[in-house]
């Protein structure tokens, strides 16, 4: 059984029809990639898993389990963990408080204290600023604590919401690097990004998405290999 | 100069918004009002304390906002000042030429005669003056080093204070062979000398630097001791602290403890709001809703009177007060849940107003007494003790402070608390996190409606009677003013808070016809001079000044102070 699921999920703003019948899956263990211009709905297909919005028709299933009706906080305690776009740190918090916002959910403080060594080791620039406040961090150094924050929930899926937005070339391999070892350490991802090349490099499958529609899908290689997606997404 | 907001002509429009306060408070009749109390004999009255300060204000706007050097920015001062000097001159040669009191009952002779230092419209060379030299003292403000600046601030600070409340200090300092020496040391029978200001401000002025070059040396000794030293430290200045406290109502009287106690009342009111506003982020302008919802509950539980429906006593009935505000904070919470921003601003504003009204409202007249409101509560009775005056209600007060006090301090650091804090920084990540929203801001509206019921069942029994009246839209407006004023988020600052907006118009009764004109220059000057708050909580304080390094303890305090001189 996937360990998420998406079945013809139909999510409104009012009456603009923003996902028009998503369907997608997510295996244990996976890296997936969902890639598509802006304004294709990539934000609004994370938001909708994590309960933030609500799908008018269709169903997203966790192993099975419908949880397209549970309110959020239920979302994260049954496991998934959400790194908003943006950066969406908490700016007057400090990099610590930040972190163990993250593990709001949890109550285990010694697993709290391990796994915010383990976002260190991850990273190691916010161990080293860890009493500074956030909103002064650089805007790699945010986005580290963001990913840092949502994997302090410690969640079997992950999903990432463009981390390599508006980054240097150099920080986004690093962040990439680091997503694939947070995979490694057993972290299901689902991934959203514009960098379609370097998401596809390390993702194993992959969607597009397209005005609220799945236009393609499939390997990571076989994506990459795609004309369509090459001349859409890669540039080449 | 070069920039536009430092050109010389924004210093001299500056000045003359100054100079047109200056005439403002004349007219409204605060000048002549004040005058009447002497700060130090002979020498100034409150009424041109005020002017001075406008002229002072005046000079330190416009010498911290240009850039060049030290005599640039004396030059600033002084033009503005002199430029505040001729807008309030413009009131003297008004005056003169055409009768201002058909419009302004406040412009009376008395008051030009203030004004002018007693010479009419050929005082008016001396009015731009005494202005220029008000805002050349203004920059020069702005110039010294904190080390002096720190110092002779505080030097001037006490003395105006110790000239204000000469005559309750000169009660407290009545009798014991100490206390009279040094009453007489500093005061004459009718107040503040000239000799006695000097002597305090000398006193002051020498302590405080002392002070301020020793503080780090203490502090590192402080820091250094081991743990369970330090907590005795703590301790002792807490028992310090709460010995005063007890001690006050003795020692001020009657008229003392009242202001006490409405201090005490406002600081729980606050103490709730701030739990809304300060840890959570939910403005909340209906605020007095909860604080009559405590009334009435006491008021109805205990009353001896018609209204009166079981005759508790008020010990059995101050529970219940707290848990039918505390629902009301979870029922007032539940249709704007969804509500944010500026919304959230009128919702709350129309439930402290349905409150009033149905308190006030003919048909539940019958239960709620109507606008005759709930007579004879009766007075609290501890094992044949009697809490008859505000000086036994004062403790009553003290005693719930400090208790919610402890509450929200525990609340702030429990895991509640940093749900509040993840939703005032950013609903939809807090969500995200894992924070039940809903519940969360119930909890946020019924805890703080708690605390306000708290408040309003100790003014139940002060009172012995209440009205709807007294429940008004300002209560909650002063509340929300202490607040920001003491610093949004911060405990200490409530308190501090309400000792400023509302103990001290509540002592100085001339102020109490100007409250309000008070309480906005008050909300203007602290956003332009201090927005963080009189004693902010800690993490405002972070933000406002980032350039200072955070969560680093200095090695070396010598040379942290070095860096700021
Ligand atoms: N709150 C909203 N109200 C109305 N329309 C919205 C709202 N949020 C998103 N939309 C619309 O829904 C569509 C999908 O938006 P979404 O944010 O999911 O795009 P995206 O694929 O994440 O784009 P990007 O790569 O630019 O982040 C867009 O057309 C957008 O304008
Ligand atoms: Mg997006």
């Amino acid at each position: 059984m996937a360990l998420l699921d998406l079945e013809s999920v139909h999510v409104y703003y009012g009456n603009i029809h923003a996902l028009k019948g998503i369907s997608l899956t997510v295996e244990e263990g996976e890296i997936v990639a969902l890639l598509g211009a802006n304004g294709a709905g990539k934000t609004t297909t994370l938001r909708t898993i994590s309960g933030l919005l609500r799908p008018r028709e269709g169903r997203v299933r966790l192993r099975g389990e419908p949880i397209d009706t549970l309110p959020p906080h239920v979302i994260v305690y049954k496991g998934i963990g959400h790194a908003p776009e943006g950066r969406r740190i908490f700016a007057r918090l400090t990099v610590e408080e930040n972190l163990k916002m993250g593990a709001y959910a949890r109550s285990d403080a010694q697993g709290i204290r391990d796994d915010m060594d383990r976002v260190f080791v991850l990273f190691p620039r916010l161990k080293e600023r860890i009493a500074q406040v956030a909103g002064t961090l650089s805007g790699g150094e945010q986005q580290m604590l963001a990913i840092g924050r949502a994997l302090m929930a410690r969640p079997r899926l992950l999903l990432l919401d463009e981390p390599s937005m508006g980054l240097a070339p150099v920080l986004v391999e690093q962040i990439f690097e680091t997503v694939k070892s947070i995979n490694q350490q057993g972290t299901t991802i689902l991934l959203v990004e514009q960098n379609a090349y370097m998401a596809l490099t390390i993702a194993h499958r992959g969607y597009v998405l397209q005005t609220g529609e799945i236009a393609l899908s499939g390997r990571a290689e076989e994506l990459q290999a795609n004309e369509e997606v090459r001349r859409a997404y890669l540039g080449g | 100069m070069r920039t536009d907001r430092g050109s010389w002509g924004k210093v001299i429009s500056g000045g003359l918004i100054f100079g047109g306060a200056a005439a403002f408070v004349s007219l409204a009749g605060m000048v002549e009002a004040l005058g009447v109390r002497e700060i130090v004999i002979g020498v100034i009255d409150l009424g041109r304390l005020l002017l001075l300060l406008i002229g002072l204000g005046a000079g330190y706007q416009a010498a911290r906002r240009g850039i060049g050097g030290a005599l640039t920015a004396l030059a600033r001062g002084l033009l503005a000042g002199a430029a505040a000097g001729v807008g309030l001159s413009a009131l003297l040669v008004l005056a003169s030429v055409v009768n201002l009191r058909g419009m302004f009952i406040n412009a009376s002779p008395t008051l030009l005669e203030i004004i002018s230092f007693g010479r009419g419209t050929a005082g008016v060379p001396l009015v731009i003056a005494a202005g220029a030299v008000a805002g050349a003292l203004g920059a020069v403000a702005t110039l010294l080093p904190g080390a002096v600046r720190g110092p002779l601030g505080a030097g001037v600070t006490v003395t105006i204070v110790v000239g204000l409340f000469q005559e309750l200090l000169q009660i407290i300092l009545q009798e014991g062979g100490i206390r009279s020496a040094i009453r007489q040391f500093i005061f004459v029978p009718e107040g503040l000398p000239p000799r006695g200001a000097l002597g305090v401000f000398l006193v002051v002025l020498v302590v405080s630097a002392v002070w301020r070059s020793r503080q780090p040396v203490v502090r590192g000794w402080i820091l250094k001791r081991p743990p369970p030293q330090q907590r005795l430290v703590r301790l002792l200045g807490l028992l310090l602290a709460v010995a005063v406290a007890l001690l006050l109502p003795l020692a001020g009287g009657l008229f003392i403890s009242q202001v006490l106690v409405l201090v005490g009342l406002y600081t729980l009111m606050g103490l709730g709001l701030n739990l809304e506003v300060g840890f959570a982020g939910l403005l909340d302008l209906g605020f007095v809703a909860f604080f009559a919802i405590g009334a009435y509950t006491v008021g109805l539980l205990t009353s001896t009177g018609q209204y009166g429906i079981a005759h508790w006593s008020f010990w059995a009935a101050m529970p219940v007060a707290l848990v039918v505000s505390l629902i009301a904070g979870f029922l007032f919470g539940l249709p704007i849940l969804r509500i944010r921003g500026d919304y959230l601003a009128i919702a709350t504003l129309g439930f402290g107003e349905i409150i009033r009204l149905l308190a006030l409202s003919e048909a539940l007249r019958p239960w709620f007494g109507g606008s005759q409101g709930v007579l004879f509560v009766p007075k609290p009775i501890i094992g044949g003790f009697e809490f008859s005056g505000p000086a036994q209600i004062y403790y009553i007060t003290l005693a719930s402070s400090v208790l919610i006090a402890f509450v929200a301090a525990r609340l702030r650091d429990s895991r509640l608390g940093r749900a509040w804090m993840a939703m005032r920084e950013d609903e939809d990540v807090a969500e995200a996190m894992g924070i039940n929203l809903v519940n969360v801001k119930l909890l946020a509206y019924g805890i703080g409606g708690a605390f306000a019921g708290m408040g309003g069942a100790i003014f139940a029994v002060l009172l012995g009677s209440i009205f709807p009246h007294s429940f008004s839209l300002l209560i909650s407006i002063n509340v929300l003013a202490l607040i920001i004023v003491g610093g949004m988020g911060s405990l200490p600052g409530v308190v501090v808070g309400s000792l400023f907006l509302v103990g001290l118009p509540e002592l100085l009764r001339e102020f109490s016809d100007f409250r309000f004109l008070v309480y906005g220059a008050a909300l203007i000057i602290m956003m332009q001079v201090k927005p963080e708050g009189l004693w902010p909580a800690a993490m405002v304080r972070r933000e406002l000044h980032k350039e200072e390094p955070v969560g680093v303890v200095a090695e070396e305090p010598a040379a942290v102070e070095r860096v700021e001189a």
